[in-house]
């Protein structure tokens, strides 16, 4: 049998109902939530702010660290154990370098930009909405960035090409899977993320860096409209 | 060794001018070498050279309760120790980040390609299963341990032999029997590196420093793509991907012989 309908109606392009919003958590420099479809991300910005340990410090520019954790609640079946583990640690890391190029880190030698991505709700495609959060938490906090991140997985459900695979889909098992996140700069359009698991031929895998972008760009609309609705003055 | 700007500038000038600093072509690997059972006392090994690159892997197999989540199949598990006596870079205490990187996307190259048909590991379901432990370890970094690290996996899990099952369940790791692992599928990982505007394979120390952006492709022998990982922080286009791909998946086929 082959996989016809996706399991919640949706088209095999469209994304999921998404929502975002700035400045969701007082205490921060900057933040934001990011949802789409039952996945929820908090990102938090602490930052600019004084880099310890020491060695660390670099005199050209700043440092921006990611912190990804899912909260252990956050998916179906086991409580998630909190702390840093091998996964986090390598979301963390694609996560920095998804973000890093598109922000002005000279302007801050000797500095480090924190930012916590919290995953309070599960549906697969966390660490594509934490990028998505993260980049309007960024610039929420007034950060210079040449341009903002989106990010979306997209993927392979047995011979169909698909956009923002839920858990659901990723699980599918009667036929071939393939999840690749992908981050997307907001103009000049280039891939910062890129990581795929499961079996795509190069073809499907061009065709998907296509897809990638189209949805990006619609992710990008529902950023940029959070940090209008949070700076726009009210006529 | 940290390179400083005007080296990074020397070398990105110089491969613009189609040198590499060994006198290799873009395209070109360093001499490729695997031996296996290079420690006996696993159940696998195999030792990978690559240049003056040279990884081990070590294969330990052992009985356990499967996962419940699936309580029909095996168990894999990848780890990747980089020991300080394969760089100056490299630290003793908790995993670093480059080694964690490492060994996942060996593990997803292993893992995602259904390269090993966990099923057949299960004994009884939900009780005993078999668990694949490879270990990674660094004996010297000459550049891309990424690939060697991933040859020298899929070559120890290829000299795998299951050991004997005494007749109370428990495992006599000194007999070995003559069945190999359920190996379906042999996925080969090859990086292929962007420094300036040059996309090259098989680094050396220098100019993995200097790299922008690197994409590792796991293939299979029909070139169907199992794992990608980009690392580095340039954000890359279409056009640079393709080439990129493209590259990784000719050399992958290359590699493959060398097993």
């Amino acid at each position: 049998m082959s996989f016809k309908k996706r399991p919640d109606g949706r088209d095999f392009d469209d994304l999921r109902p998404m929502e975002a919003k700035a400045g969701v958590i007082k205490s921060a420099d900057g933040s934001a939530m990011f949802k789409i479809g039952k996945t929820v991300a908090f990102a938090t910005v602490r930052g600019p702010r004084e880099l310890f340990p020491r060695f660390l410090k670099n005199p050209k520019k700043g440092i921006l660290r990611i912190y990804y954790q899912m909260m252990p609640f956050s998916g179906v079946g086991d409580r998630i154990r909190p702390g840093p583990n091998r996964r986090a640690k390598e979301i963390s890391m694609v996560t920095e370098k998804s973000l890093s190029e598109v922000m002005l880190l000279e302007e801050f030698p000797n500095s480090v930009i924190d930012v916590f991505i919290d995953i309070p709700q599960a549906d697969a495609g966390t660490r594509c909405a934490g990028i998505s959060a993260a980049a309007i938490a960024l610039a929420d906090a007034g950060i210079p960035m040449k341009e903002l991140v989106a990010a979306v997985a997209v993927g392979r459900v047995d011979d169909k090409l698909v956009v923002d695979l839920d858990y659901a889909e990723e699980a599918y098992e009667d036929g071939p899977v393939a999840d690749v996140p992908i981050a997307v700069t907001s103009r000049s359009n280039k891939i910062s993320l890129l990581q795929m698991d499961g079996e795509v031929d190069k073809d499907q895998m061009m065709e998907l860096l296509k897809k990638a972008k189209i949805a990006c760009a619609k992710i990008n609309e529902v950023q940029k409209k959070a940090l209008k609705d949070k700076y726009e003055v009210q006529k | 060794m940290i390179l400083n700007q005007e080296m990074k500038q020397h070398i990105i000038d110089s491969l613009k001018k189609g040198v590499r600093f060994d006198g290799r072509k873009n395209d070109d690997f360093r001499e490729v070498n695997v031996e296996y059972d290079v420690a006996p006392s696993a159940e696998g090994s195999a030792r990978v050279t690559i240049g003056d690159t040279i990884v081990l892997a070590g294969v330990k197999l052992g009985l356990e309760k499967p996962y419940p989540d699936t309580p029909d199949s095996g168990m894999l598990m990848v780890n990747a120790e980089f020991m300080p006596m394969a760089s100056p870079e490299f630290e003793s205490g908790p995993p670093s980040i480059a080694s964690i990187e490492l060994a996942r996307v060996v593990d997803r190259g292993i893992r995602e390609s259904g390269a090993i048909d966990v099923k057949k590991l299960c004994i009884e379901a939900g009780e005993k299963a078999w668990s694949v432990g490879i270990d990674v370890i660094t004996i010297n970094d000459g550049g891309n341990l990424m690939d060697a690290a991933a040859l020298a996996a899929l070559a120890a899990l290829k000299a795998t032999k299951f050991p004997k099952v005494k007749k109370d369940g428990s495992i006599d790791y000194k007999e070995k029997t003559k069945d190999s692992l359920p190996l379906v599928k042999e996925p080969i990982s090859v990086t292929a590196h962007l420094i300036g505007d040059q996309i090259l394979v098989d680094p050396s120390v220098e100019e993995e420093q200097s790299s922008d952006a690197r994409i590792t492709a796991a293939a299979l022998d029909d070139k169907t793509i199992c794992a990608l990982q980009k690392g580095g922080e340039r954000a890359l286009s279409e056009e640079e991907i393709d080439q990129m791909l493209t590259l990784s998946l000719k050399k992958a086929a290359e590699l493959r012989k060398r097993l």
